[in-house]
């Protein structure tokens, strides 16, 4: 149980290597190796969406993904979508579309949404209902979330 | 001396001073920290909902790699002290930290692992040897009072009735009413046993530093003093003993207002082990033994007159508090008759335990009284053939004939019911709906629309609640740090406070600061809930920030030799009124008020700052909303689906707006959660059914309503601001209403809805039943 093995993967463009655990999860590696707390646990079984994180671009949830199976991939957290000033448009419409309340859903909303706009540039509302389902969310009933969403694609395909 | 401020930044949207850090990952939840020589904790917890324990074999465990300690109940055993609330009051003690001779629930915590890492004390859990001699479990609430199987009978009690109180006739003529009045309807509504569900699960970090002889805490709460308050009792130690901080909580919605025994089993698992102990609790646990909610059911009759209206209403209410009760916050009879002119109330209450997980606070935890309330009056409308908005019309109260008192000694004012329901209706365009639907009805299309209004007691005074305290102080650079009693958990509460306190000063909302949920630097609190920060934290930033300005006026004025009533301070700088060119910024003020403290005027201090606490002038502070739903059940999937949600409300003068509609959009789509897809099933032997997200389902994009608000200001006058509390009303209000528009998009079909949750099964068994019932 104790056995560990290494695994080399590159988390927000920085390379890094890990010695984990073959049932470690990549959310706890990611959280407690690699200091990224901002990945959140809120289920462990794959529902909530809090812990996704995008895996080689795609959205993934990190608490259904051992580390092992991370070996060469490229992962990036709600910390490595955060430009170095500022905010990006994903965040900065959750921000003025009041899409987060207690904040431990966010990063998870976060990282779905830059997922789903950077392939959909014109999304429809149903389409973006549709998207961001696999994120459960307790505090804003979805409504500032659905605008953020929609500020974000619009902006977004406006300045592509 | 200060003179009324201009309104800048109370009543706009401004970005919250929340979002930056939680947006990018560097939110400060319990999970996040560490501390040195860290372990880990993890619950052994029966899976069984009432047995003896005839042995407990723990040495697997202890050998099992990584582990520090297995803890059963007689390493805890007189280890601590004085185990109650404050608020809740000495009666209510917390369970023991782990069973004792025997468990009570599924899920009640029998051994407590410390290991190395979770995943090895989860490990260790695993090889602990558990012999239960199992008895039969107490799981319905409707008949646990007669049931000789007693839950607590190992404590030698001798029924499962915690609380009874016999039926208290309100009003003399009760019984005359009743006889004399043309329809008496008589109905059971039943609500189901829904849950807080916050995002992050409970948590706590505990550090006890042996030689220092201090606890510090980092805990997921929605009141860090209240937390220390209960572990220096609970480990005989001064409060200055004990530090209790949470940066950032993960909501709450009533779940984390009280200290559980899991933290005490943890705070008593660092006492003996002398490092750090993190315990951060899974789903099932948080699912199955966090609290659990609603689950009341109350048998409701109402006298009402040939032309509609309602003489008298009563209610026989029964509660399930579970085997143990975090926080036995039920029903409120006294509120049954709500915002109407009900002369007559009558009611009994029981509370009584189960062999189930115990009843925790939920967002409104007393608003059973509405579910009962505005569930019972679509039922009379149904039986006396009077459409449900023409019912409430003719019996809500309205703004001009208040101040009004219930039955139930309620002193209504300042509120709007009949106000909301107008605009509610207004506002879906009710008449046309009713068109719409006859028409629809024709098709073979089954809509309906439902009605929800209710009153809410905000800013209570019960025990701790009625007062709220702030610190604020200029710093020498002339920003600005407020110090608050609250623990925020999702609220924005360093938004709104800010807000509040930016125009007070005449400052920049950019150079205030709030620092709050820390017990060494902030002001006593009795926590975050109860929808009493708007009002009573509000009051206290208000009256604190009028104290320090009122000091920065005083100093200026001796500085500019002019009188104080002539200043006025705008965006940060302070001038004589009429002639701005004699000014001062309040950074020179402050560098004056500090570093030459000794030149000012010998009644004049120095420094910034001032410390107030604050209690609203009366209690509650009322606000009030009507809740609007159209609902379409699909006739073949028996699928409801919600069409339009309107919600209008009045909570006074609003200090954000988006904060304002973000609770109730919150707050309804909890209620609405609770009707159609959120239910906590156990079966007949105690053994939940809905451990995991794909069984308690909780709402997502997919189901969420657009939620339509139209607002409606009467501005109270219990607070400096005309503030009143908001937070829990989405969720009293969305459970009658949505639960009501299922009712009228069956009620052709002759089918009465009364109970809840109303998802496709129980929608088909009902229509299924009134088919057989007419045959």
């Amino acid at each position: 149980m104790n056995d560990r093995t290494r695994v080399q993967l590159t988390v927000n463009g920085q390379r890094e290597q890990v010695e984990v655990e073959p049932r470690a999860l990549l959310a706890d590696v990611l959280r407690d190796q690699l200091g990224l707390t901002g990945t959140h646990l809120a289920c462990e079984h794959g529902v909530c969406g809090a812990c996704t994180v995008l895996i080689d671009g795609e959205a993934a949830r990190s608490c259904l993904v051992f580390a092992v199976q991370a070996e060469g991939a490229s992962v990036t957290t709600v910390e490595g979508l955060t430009p170095p000033d500022g905010l990006s448009p994903v965040q900065e419409a959750m921000r003025d579309c009041h899409g987060l309340q207690c904040g431990f859903c966010t990063p998870g909303i976060v990282v779905s949404m830059t997922a789903y706009l950077d392939t959909h540039p014109n999304p429809t509302d149903a389409e973006l209902r549709d998207a961001m389902s696999g994120n459960l969310c307790r505090c804003t009933g979805y409504q500032g979330i659905l605008a953020a969403a929609r500020q974000a694609a619009d902006r977004m395909s406006a300045s592509s | 001396m200060s003179s009324p401020v201009a309104s800048r930044f109370v009543g706009s949207a401004v970005h919250r001073k929340e979002d930056r850090r939680l947006l990018t990952g560097h939110g400060q939840y319990v999970a996040d920290a560490s501390a040195p020589r860290m372990v880990h904790a993890a619950f052994l917890r029966s899976d069984v909902a009432k047995a003896r324990l005839n042995s407990v074999n723990i040495e697997a465990a202890k050998a099992a790699p990584g582990v520090v300690a297995v803890f059963l109940w007689s390493d805890f055993h007189e280890k601590f002290g004085e185990a109650w609330h404050a608020m809740l009051g000495q009666e209510l003690v917390v369970p023991p930290p782990l069973a004792i001779t025997d468990v009570r629930y599924v899920g009640d915590p029998i051994a407590l692992v410390v290991a190395t890492s979770r995943a090895l004390a989860e490990d260790a859990c695993g090889l602990i040897e558990v012999e239960y001699e199992p008895e039969q479990a107490t799981v319905d609430y409707a008949t646990a009072a007669a049931d000789s199987n007693v839950v607590h009978a190992a404590w030698g009690l001798p029924s499962n009735v915690m609380v009874a109180v016999p039926f208290t006739p309100m009003s003399a003529d009760l019984d005359e009413t009743f006889g004399s009045v043309e329809h008496v309807v008589e109905t059971t509504i039943v609500q189901n046993r829904y849950l807080c569900v916050p995002m992050e699960t409970r948590g706590v970090l505990a550090s006890w530093t042996p030689g220092l002889e201090e606890l510090d805490l980092i805990v997921a709460t929605q009141s860090v003093h209240e937390t220390r308050n209960f572990f220096a009792r609970y480990l005989g130690l001064d409060e200055g003993a004990v530090r209790v901080t949470a940066r950032d909580v993960g909501g709450g919605f009533g779940q984390k207002m009280f200290v559980f025994r899991e933290e005490c089993a943890v705070v008593l698992a660092t006492k003996l082990l002398g490092r750090p102990v993190k315990w951060i609790e899974d789903r099932l646990e948080n699912l199955i033994s966090a609290g659990h909610s609603r689950n009341e059911l109350g048998h409701v009759r109402m006298a009402i007159s040939a032309d509609g209206v309602i003489e008298a209403i009563t209610v026989d209410h029964v509660a399930d508090v579970g085997a143990y009760t975090p926080c036995p916050a039920v029903m409120d009879p006294t509120l049954l008759p709500g915002p109407y002119r009900i002369p007559r109330l009558g009611f009994s209450t029981q509370m009584v335990w189960t062999n189930t997980m115990g009843k925790a606070a939920y967002r409104g935890p007393w608003m059973f009284e509405t579910t009962a309330r505005e569930m019972a009056i679509d039922v009379a409308a149904r039986q006396i053939g009077m459409d449900p908005a023409e019912l409430r019309r003719r019996n809500l109260l309205s703004l001009p004939e208040l101040p009004f008192t219930s039955p139930g000694g309620k002193v209504f004012q300042e509120i709007t019911p009949l106000e909301t329901l107008e605009q509610a209706l207004g506002m879906l365009g009710y008449d046309e709906f009713r068109k719409e639907q006859a028409a629809a009805r024709e098709q073979g299309r089954w809509l309906g629309v439902g009605i929800c209004v209710y009153v809410e007691p905000t800013s209570m005074e019960q025990s701790t609640l009625g007062t709220e305290g702030a610190t604020i102080r200029i710093e020498s650079s002339g920003k600005v740090v407020a110090f608050l009693s609250t623990t925020s958990h999702g609220q924005s509460i360093e938004t709104t406070m800010a807000q509040i306190i930016a125009d007070d000063l005449g400052v920049s909302y950019d150079d205030v600061t709030v620092v709050q949920a820390d017990t060494q630097s902030t002001p006593y609190g009795p926590g975050t809930g109860g929808s009493r920060t708007a009002v009573i934290a509000g009051g206290a930033a208000h009256d604190a920030a009028v104290a320090v300005r009122d000091k920065v006026l005083g100093i200026a004025a001796h500085m500019m030799e002019a009188a104080p009533e002539d200043l006025e301070i705008a965006e940060g700088v302070v001038a004589v009124r009429g002639t701005p060119d004699r000014s001062l910024t309040i950074k020179e003020v402050a560098t004056q008020a500090y570093t030459n403290a000794h030149t000012l005027p010998v009644e004049m201090a120095g420094g910034l700052e001032a410390t107030i606490r604050f209690k609203p002038k009366r209690f509650p502070t009322w606000s009030n909303a009507t809740h609007v739903c159209v609902v379409e059940i699909d006739p073949d999937t028996f699928i409801p689906r919600i069409l339009r949600y309107i919600v209008s409300e009045d909570c006074g003068k609003m200090i954000n707006p988006q904060v304002v509609e973000g609770q109730i959009f919150g707050g309804v789509v909890q209620g609405l959660g609770g009707v159609l897809y959120e239910d906590f099933r156990y079966d007949q032997d105690g053994n939940p059914q809905t451990t995991t997200f794909l069984d308690y389902l909780l709402p997502t994009t997919g189901e969420a309503p657009k939620i339509e608000i139209g607002h409606i200001e009467s501005v109270s006058t219990t607070n400096p601001g005309g503030f009143k509390g908001m937070g829990e009303g989405g969720a009293i209000g969305a459970h009658a209403a949505v639960a009501n528009a299922v009712g009228d998009a069956l009620a052709h079909l002759g089918v009465n809805v009364t109970s809840t949750p109303l998802g496709p099964e129980q929608i088909f068994q009902l229509v299924q039943a009134t088919k057989k019932e007419r045959a």
